[in-house]
């Protein structure tokens, strides 16, 4: 195992343990304000400090991590479960027109920036953490499309696959049965690498008030919150962004880490 | 060369109409009826009538996206509902700030990923690649509105270079690039790291091609080869992330307009969001949709020129 893909596994799991944490306990209660005791520097009883209403700053990076995990975790499998079959389906029936109707579909999908869906979404829906996890959804369903597609494709043209199609195999199960397991280690290390994406994705919607709503904990939120405290408190502003930079940071390195474990290929090729 | 660029321009026709359907489409489910949310609660029936037959919404439905199309196609992009404006003007106000705030990040992203990326590739395994590899991780996971707040506390509140925010128009140049200077900072410094990154491995893709290996047999240092040979072909797949990267740049620049209260298109869609100004909204999205795919079509066109063997293949 690479350095990378300890350091990054590492940031990680402490960023889902606090996320889990949560659940059962937080330093304080987030919910109700203490505003003589509003802007304190990290402290002993406040390790990370207080906001504007006096809240604690740990444990609201701690019900910030759930929403943030849950956000873009939903959002990555939307994504692969409508991208996967979508992919498999191009591939099987390669050159059809099928296919060339989900690929014009992708790039369709990929002109549009995912802000401008999330903007377009909210503009319906209204602002909530849901209609984030859509918008960053429908984003992901071309990245994996088009990955599945990519891998598969050199697939069919291999022995084993024909071998399937003597055997009188449909291109449905062969595309379950053959194909999908030969691109799993493909979708884990984009579902990392699109899950860090989701995080900071999640962290702007709600940034800019599209995204989780009052009184959700969300990292996004804090740091619009903080940002005309800037100047008087800048442990307002420092601390959700270090925690998105992190766990963006952790995920990264942990797909880069995953991707020379999983494929042995590039790790004689980097000896 | 000519078939191919008319395969493309068929493609590109295609995708601007099912946008521009998707686009209609999407704003039309709108829940709640605009004319009885500009009027209020209390507002009588046949006055919501009447606003709703001034607006053009009681129409059928081809009908007002064949009007709201051939409208588009002649530069008439509506009237805003809130504003009692042409579309247009307010557009035309708002993109001589959001279009050179992207142009600007654009060329400074470009201008710090190119020398970066060279320097790592040339020095592959060394202390300056290993540097620059760790800032592109950094880069690459911050988020670029929270890079600007930092940017702010320290060059505007604390050593007061720069103004934190606002926008005072093109009548004083220096002012308005002044102005746009951290914003575009803010936005370019992500993108240059993900360019950095596709540089540094495109050249040394290109440093293990069989031409290098000749142009280095021939005599040449490792230096000449790279900068005679390698740079020049490890562009290619670069042009295509620079295309598809104006478009994060013009998309997110609606974000980093907000952290900088810069009126540029961005604060434009949320305020017509807030007060269910639907056409505007159409209108900008529609635009912004528009630029990626042209965008993204000259990219195509840009490449197939400079790599022939893409042409054959299509």
């Amino acid at each position: 195992m690479s350095r990378n893909l300890i350091i990054g596994t590492a940031l990680t799991l402490v960023f889902i343990a606090l996320a889990a944490v949560s659940f059962v306990w937080t330093p304080a209660d987030i919910e109700t304000l203490d505003i003589p005791n509003k802007l304190q520097a990290p402290n002993a009883t406040n390790l990370l400090g207080t906001d504007h209403f006096g809240r604690d700053i740990l444990s609201m990076i701690m019900m910030g991590a759930r929403t943030s995990i849950a956000v873009a975790l939903v959002a990555v499998g939307i994504g692969m479960a409508l991208g996967i079959p979508l992919g498999l389906i191009a591939a099987a029936r390669h050159g059809s027109l099928l296919d060339e109707l989900i690929m014009r579909g992708n790039d369709l999908v990929f002109a549009f920036p995912s802000l401008v869906i999330a903007i377009l979404i909210t503009a319906v829906f209204g602002a909530s953490a849901i209609n984030a996890i859509i918008a960053i959804g429908i984003f992901n369903i071309p990245v994996f499309a088009r990955l599945t597609r990519g891998a598969a494709l050199p697939l069919w043209e291999r022995d084993f696959i024909l071998a399937a199609r003597v055997c009188g195999k449909s291109a449905t199960r062969i595309s379950i049965e053959h194909i999908l397991p030969n691109i799993t280690n493909l979708m884990i290390v984009q579902g990392t690498i699109q899950f860090s994406l989701g995080i900071l994705a999640e962290a702007a919607l709600s940034y800019i008030g599209l995204g989780a709503q009052p009184p959700t904990a969300s990292w996004g939120r804090m740091l619009a919150d903080a940002q005309t405290l800037v100047s008087i408190a800048p442990h307002t502003a420092l601390i959700p962004g270090f925690a998105i930079l992190l766990m963006v940071l952790g995920l990264n390195l942990m797909g880069d880490g995953l991707r020379d474990w999983l494929d042995p290929r590039i790790r004689v090729a980097r000896t | 060369m000519t078939r191919y660029a008319l395969g493309r321009l068929t493609s590109l026709i295609i995708s601007l109409i099912v946008a521009s359907v998707v686009i209609f489409g999407v704003i039309e489910v709108i829940p709640g009826d605009p004319a009885a949310f500009m009027l209020g609660v209390n507002a009588r029936p046949d006055t919501i009538a009447a606003l709703r037959a001034e607006m053009g919404l009681d129409q059928p439905l081809v009908t007002r996206y064949l009007d709201w199309i051939t409208g588009l196609l002649r530069g008439d992009f509506g009237q805003s509902w809130t504003y009692k404006t042409p579309v247009s003007e307010l557009i035309n106000d708002r993109i001589w700030v959001s279009l050179p705030l992207a142009i600007y990040a654009l060329i400074l992203s470009t201008l710090i990923a190119f020398p970066a990326g060279i320097y790592a590739a040339s020095r592959r395994g060394g202390a300056g690649d290993i540097t620059i590899m760790g800032a592109t991780q950094l880069g690459v996971a911050i988020p670029n509105f929270w890079f600007a707040m930092i940017l702010v506390l320290i060059f505007a509140i604390n050593l007061r270079w720069f103004s934190a925010g606002g926008f005072p128009g093109w009548d004083n140049p220096f002012q308005a690039i002044k102005s746009l200077t951290l914003p575009a900072i803010a936005l370019a410094l992500p993108q240059a790291a993900i360019l950095a990154r596709v540089m540094r491995s495109s050249l040394l893709d290109m440093l293990g091609e069989d031409f290098i290996r000749t142009a280095r047999a021939k005599g040449l240092s490792r230096r000449q080869a790279l900068w005679k040979h390698a740079v020049r072909n490890a562009l290619i797949p670069v042009l295509t992330i620079i295309g598809l990267q104006f478009s994060f740049l013009l998309a997110g620049g609606i974000i980093i307009e907000q952290v900088f209260f810069l009126p540029g298109l961005g604060r434009l869609i949320f305020q017509s969001i807030s007060a269910r100004d639907l056409i505007v909204v159409e209108s900008v999205v529609m635009l912004l949709v528009f630029t990626v795919i042209m965008v993204n079509f000259l990219v195509d066109l840009a490449y197939a020129a400079v790599d022939p063997r893409l042409r054959t293949k299509a």
